[in-house]
């Protein structure tokens, strides 16, 4: 589940020509104002300038050749902020073509239909009306407040198949830039000028509106600290070092260390070597990055910090229905009452079915075709048929055919029927019904004028791999709770054939709220999806709330993602999203930590082993000179950075499991690791630039 | 038994000891920090100080409180010592010249004890009893206050404040550090440590000279310099005296005393916020940097490669025949470890690895286990920054004890770590880069600079123990090094004050399989990692022009 799913844009690896593309970026960054953001960064810059100046007063190879790697150090680290923004800049440019600017035709009542003028879009205001018919782009984001239309919403989901947009319910809020393809439909607008959603997503994968989140913010103050200290040590090294240069008269002056003390270039190279510049250039792109696999997943949220906190997420509010369940619950059984065949039971059972279009309608006939053999009748074939439609003050359909009445529905309000047409249902249906219901199916009861004929059980089906998925939460320490409409004897049937945490039955919104509120007094953190109007408290209230596309504008406002393919299952790979963010981020900073060992290693002997020959015993690498030591490093910790911007960018690989085993993984991979690599990586390089000239 | 054998059972016996004692400590102290009651002789002193001990105090009360307590009491030892020839019982000595007074004034109201005098020939016996000796409780009550605030913070949900410091410190002086140091001076009478109040005695010495024996009230000061962490001694030859520390055993004792406290406060801590395993894991990380050190600091005194030594068959310069190399050793290992300070041989004579490694202790942030108070509140900053590093890669943002280090606690902590080693290198760097201050230095090369690094390691950290070797009563050191005791102590102490009130009002996240494990050895193995690892490479090029170039010429 971890592995990246086929999105529109690429998947995560990194394409040398974006590299390439992204260079004039990434020497506009070069400027101090831009780059003052990043502490670590600017350091590396200053030092890069200050050895440029050395190199110019007192030119030689060596000086140049790290001066070159000092700025390249830079320019790399705004390559991989340059190529995270990249891939948000393609996916804006085709944005912004669905933004083109469109008319409106703005009613001038409500009262009226046929009365509007036309007027640019940009300039709808929140509460006006506009109509919008066949072929026609819809103006703004809005309402449907009349009329039902089918609408290509490709530009902003990717997604070809056509939507059903209607007023009332759940599915109403249009969005501008997509394309009405059949009907008419009035749209009441929403968003204000310039605050489109479509504007909105250009500006966040843009990342324009792109603030730093709670942890980057803490992160940051940490690397600024080890900064400082490593700028303490090595300034105040100097005094020492002019001193053992002092004490020892005999030793003749070398490229790292003479009667003034260390080098500047020297000095700037070990500073720059020590200082965490592997994290501080790859920490803005992990954030971009993280942002972007989202986006792949056609989900976009609102803010970084949202992202931050789905790895934080401790309990996930999960709907029953198309998350846990497949939409719709299946006839899986016809269960006559005595003195009735199943053959009959299925057939009436059928007969009451065929002119019901809903899912679980379908299923019946569906399954009496399937168990029972009976051949589908199309509802026209019956043409003295008259088609008794289910409307919720009679909670039945069904149909009267050559005075036949066949009935089904809820079992209280079938029996009632029964009872008013003079039948006598026995205690046998209640016992079945009761049977269904305490196994967590749905029971229909089925019946014609004054008798009972029998129950057909629609059950719930749970999606292939929930039970898995919900083992793997709850080993990463997560909390899955169900909600359902449902009475809490069939949601107790279903949370266990699930294997979810906890449920919530007969749920309302208001105890949807109620229970976000619970677990997050106890410090939890808690993500849910919605779609409905009636969501969007919950949706507000919840850390992480995951607004379905097909939803609401209401719940769209409120919560702070949108998942434009409207799948709430998508909500467990958001949260796997967060934690990919986050362990990446200290992945890489145990890296570069880690890295500094074998740095000391490498230029601690460089500078001072012609004064204290004894501490050549520091050169394990036996590096071939001093110089071709220090620049091996610098090298090295440059390069590390560009080979590093795959993984910033794709995020390290996640398993969920339990916090202590991925811990250990990844102290072995990048702590460890990151001791062992340098030692490896500067001795390699050493063999190469041992033969450049001053190297000797 | 060999000497070697011998040293490991010292240790070990040490060990043994530790193990018995922290728990009965740890929860009389969990007891004395967390009970309604006040005795009566607490509520007298209540009402002297003009406080309410009931009313709770916000972080910024606190600090002011405790700020405030330690600038009067920098005055009043400042003023005792200028003034003690009008003062009884001053064996006649004249006032103490005005830098050594401020450095020593500063040096005792931090829990530094450096000492830039000697002791028995500059103090009156008021002097060290009403200045020196109180400082010795009060300034170790303190650490502990803070450090039981630090553990407020954790324990407390959604708590606008951390206890009261008047409360804290009398508690701490009244009810843990007196009874234990009164036993402790009786068991060192016992022992042949002396107590009495007489003056100057002239002795004709074997060779025909003569030679002043000061008496003194040593025993009961000697218990509180060790208990409290302190350091200070009442001769200038510290536990290297014989009359501080007579035998082997009184040294053994010596060094239980200065252990048991430091090694009790996590089982307290454990207490505190209700997951004994916790505070075993903090115990168990000051344990294996504790040991590693003092068998290191053995192994490179028993090794004794340097030129002399080899040369003597031992690396006995400057060790005293009575306790031997190992037992040295660890005294050694154990006083800069644990920010006391007191010595029992010159640090200068070690080997260049082995004096490498008293300096190390003292780098490590004074945490294995650190002074009294002040390694609790040390290791749980470097458990915070652990946390932060490692926690993000269990994929959440980090938590440590349910509580989140966000911006504000990572600020707090960073700048905690930034202070020391800013202040220890800086002021190297300062006195190596002015001959003057250089001229102070009795030996050249690298050990010359080790001598400095070494001064300035152990004010910067309120370890007060001196490398020796190094003229420190100028008015420059007594100037430098005094800066360096009262920022190293009380920049510090702000910050974790304020980390503690902005943990406390935090409500905190429950404890789940997403959670980081603080309690297992992973975690114990990577906050040792980890402090090794930024130690070294904040001191590595420091040490490398010091000890170990010396070490490997």
């Amino acid at each position: 589940m971890s592995s990246p799913t086929t999105g529109r844009v690429g998947g995560g690896l990194l394409d040398p020509r974006q590299l390439v593309r992204s260079l004039p970026d990434a020497l506009t960054k070069l400027n101090p104002a831009t780059l003052w953001r990043n502490p670590v960064m600017l350091i590396v810059e200053v030092g890069a300038v200050f050895t440029t100046v050395l190199a110019i007063i007192e030119p030689s190879f060596f000086a140049w050749a790290i001066v070159v790697w000092l700025w390249l150090t830079v320019i790399f680290a705004n390559l991989a902020e340059a190529v995270a923004e990249g891939r948000g800049k393609a996916q804006a440019a085709t944005l912004r073509a669905a933004k083109r600017d469109t008319t409106a035709r703005r009613l001038k009542s409500r009262a009226s239909t046929s009365d509007w003028d036309v007027v640019p879009a940009p300039e709808l205001r929140p509460g006006e009306l506009v109509i919008v018919e066949a072929g026609e782009v819809i103006p703004g984001d809005g309402d449907v407040i009349d009329g039902i239309a089918s609408v290509d919403e490709s530009a902003i989901t990717g997604e070809s198949a056509p939507v059903i947009r209607e007023s009332g319910g759940d599915r109403s809020a249009v969005t501008g830039g997509t394309k009405v393809l059949s009907d008419r439909i009035i749209v009441q607008i929403t968003q204000k000028p310039g605050e489109s959603f479509i504007d909105r997503m250009i500006a966040l994968v843009e990342g324009a509106s792109r603030q730093k989140t709670p942890n980057e913010i803490a992160l940051n103050i940490l690397l600024a600290a080890l900064t400082i200290i490593f700028l303490v040590a090595t300034v105040t090294m100097q005094p020492l070092a002019i001193y053992s240069k002092l004490i020892n008269p005999g030793v003749p002056d070398s490229p790292a260390l003479n009667a003034d003390g260390v080098t500047g270039v020297v000095l700037v190279s070990l500073l720059v070597c020590l200082i965490p510049t592997t994290i501080g250039a790859l920490l803005s792109a992990i954030g971009i990055a993280g942002m972007d696999r989202l986006v792949q997943r056609n989900v976009l949220a609102m803010s970084g910090r949202a992202v931050e906190a789905a790895g934080d997420v401790s309990t996930l509010l999960l709907d029953k229905t198309g998350t846990i369940t497949l939409g719709n619950r299946q006839a899986s059984a016809f269960v006559p009452v005595p003195g009735v065949s199943e053959g009959e039971l299925a057939e009436a059972a059928q007969l009451s079915s065929l002119a019901d279009a809903t899912p679980e309608g379908r299923s019946i006939v569906v399954f009496a075709k399937e168990a029972y053999g009976l051949r589908e009748r199309q509802a026209g074939e019956l043409a003295r048929a008259e088609w008794v439609p289910f409307t919720a003050q009679t909670r039945m359909s069904g149909v009267d055919l050559d005075g036949r009445e066949v009935r089904k529905g809820a079992a209280t309000a079938v029996m009632k029927w029964v009872r008013d047409h003079g039948g006598h249902p026995t205690d046998e249906v209640g016992h079945i019904v009761d049977g269904i219901s305490s196994s967590g199916g749905t029971p229909l009861v089925v019946a014609e004028r004054g008798r009972v004929l029998g129950v057909i059980h629609l059950k719930d089906v749970v999606k292939a791999g929930m039970r898995e998925r919900f083992d793997e939460m709850r080993r990463m320490g997560i909390r899955t709770v169900m909600i359902t409409g449902d009475n809490p004897l069939t949601a107790q049937a279903i949370a266990n054939e699930a294997g979810v945490d906890d449920f919530l039955a007969e749920a309302t919104p208001e105890d949807k709220l109620a229970l976000i509120r619970k677990e997050q007094e106890g410090g939890r953190l808690v993500a849910m999806t919605g779609d409905g109007t009636n969501d969007a408290p919950a949706l507000a209230q919840s850390d992480v709330g995951v607004a379905m596309n097909t939803g609401t504008s209401a719940a769209k406002e409120a919560g702070n993602m949108v998942d434009l393919d409207s799948n709430p299952t998508k909500l467990i790979e958001i949260v796997e999203i967060g934690k990919q963010l986050l362990i990446t981020r200290g992945a890489l900073t145990t890296f570069s930590i880690a890295n500094d060992i074998a740095k000391y290693f490498a230029i601690i002997p460089a500078m001072f082993a012609a004064v204290y020959p004894g501490l050549d015993a520091l050169n394990i690498m036996r590096l071939s000179s001093p110089q071709s030591a220090v620049l091996s490093a610098v090298i090295f910790n440059a390069i590390v950075i560009v080979a590093l911007i795959p993984l910033a960018l794709r995020g390290v690989r996640y398993r969920p499991s339990s916090a202590a085993k991925l811990l250990s993984r990844n102290l072995y991979l990048y702590g460890l690791g990151g001791i062992v690599a340098p030692f490896i990586g500067i001795k390699l390089i050493d063999l190469l630039v041992q033969f450049l000239p001053e190297m000797g | 038994m060999s000497a070697t054998a011998a040293g490991m059972l010292f240790i070990a016996s040490l060990v043994l000891a530790m193990v018995l004692v922290h728990r009965p400590l740890g929860d009389y102290m969990y007891r004395v920090y967390t009970s309604a009651r006040h005795t009566v002789v607490e509520r007298v002193v209540y009402r002297l100080l003009g406080v309410r001990p009931d009313a709770e105090q916000s972080w910024g009360v606190y600090a002011r409180g405790l700020l405030a307590f330690s600038v009067v009491s920098i005055l009043v030892v400042y003023g005792i010592q200028r003034l003690q020839d009008k003062l009884p019982l001053s064996l006649g000595r004249p006032p103490v010249t005005d830098h050594i007074a401020w450095n020593t004034a500063i040096s005792f109201v931090t829990n530094t004890n450096w000492q830039a005098y000697s002791g028995e020939s500059t103090m009156g016996h008021l002097t060290q009893m009403m200045a020196l000796a109180v400082q010795n409780f009060v300034s170790a009550a303190v650490g502990m206050a803070v450090a039981i605030a630090l553990v407020r913070g954790f324990a407390r949900r959604k708590s606008g404040t951390l206890g009261n410091f008047w409360v804290d410190l009398v508690r701490g002086s009244v009810r843990i550090l007196l009874p234990i140091a009164f036993v402790g001076a009786l068991v060192l009478v016992a022992g042949g440590v002396i107590q009495n109040l007489s003056g100057v005695h002239e002795v004709a010495t074997l060779t025909g000279g003569t030679q002043s024996i000061t008496g003194g009230p040593v025993a009961s000061q000697e218990a509180i310099k060790e208990l409290g962490t302190n350091g200070g001694g009442f001769y200038n030859a510290n536990s290297a005296h014989p009359f501080e520390n007579a035998t082997s055993w009184t040294n053994w004792f010596e060094i239980f005393l200065i252990l048991m406290i430091p090694f009790a406060l996590p089982r307290t801590f454990g207490r505190m916020v209700g997951q004994v395993r916790q505070g075993y894991a903090i115990v168990a990380v000051m344990g294996i940097l504790a040991l590693a050190s003092v068998l290191l600091t053995n192994a490179f005194e028993l090794g004794g490669d340097a030129t002399v030594s080899q040369a003597a068959g031992a690396a006995m310069e400057g060790k005293e025949v009575r306790f031997g190399l190992s037992n040295s050793a660890t005294f050694a290992a154990v006083t800069t470890l644990t920010s006391t300070g007191a010595v029992n041989s010159a640090h200068d004579s070690y080997t260049p690895f082995g004096g490498m490694m008293t300096m190390f202790n003292m780098m490590l942030g004074e945490v294995a286990p650190g002074g009294v108070g002040a390694g609790l509140y040390g290791i749980l900053i470097l458990a915070v920054i652990t946390v932060f590093v490692a926690g993000l890669m269990v994929g959440r943002t980090p938590e440590y004890l349910g509580k989140k280090i966000g911006p504000r606690e990572i600020k707090l902590a960073s700048l905690y770590f930034l202070v020391t080693p800013a202040l220890v290198l800086t002021g190297t760097a300062f006195a190596m880069g002015s001959p003057e201050q250089r001229a102070s230095m009795l030996n050249g090369g690298p050990h010359g600079l080790s001598e400095v690094l070494y001064a300035f390691t152990s004010a910067s950290n309120n370890n007060g123990s001196a490398f020796a070797g190094l003229t420190v009563n100028t008015p420059w050191y007594d100037v430098a090094l005094g800066l360096c005791m009262v920022f190293g102590r009380f920049l510090p102490i702000i910050l974790v004050l304020a980390l503690a009130g902005s943990l406390a009002a935090q409500s905190p996240v429950p404890e789940g399989a997403g959670t980081l494990p603080t309690h297992r050895p992973q975690f114990v193995g990577m906050v040792v990692g980890v402090t090794i690892i930024l130690v070294s490479l904040t001191f590595l090029p420091a040490l490398a022009l010091g000890p170990i170039a010396e070490g490997l010429s």
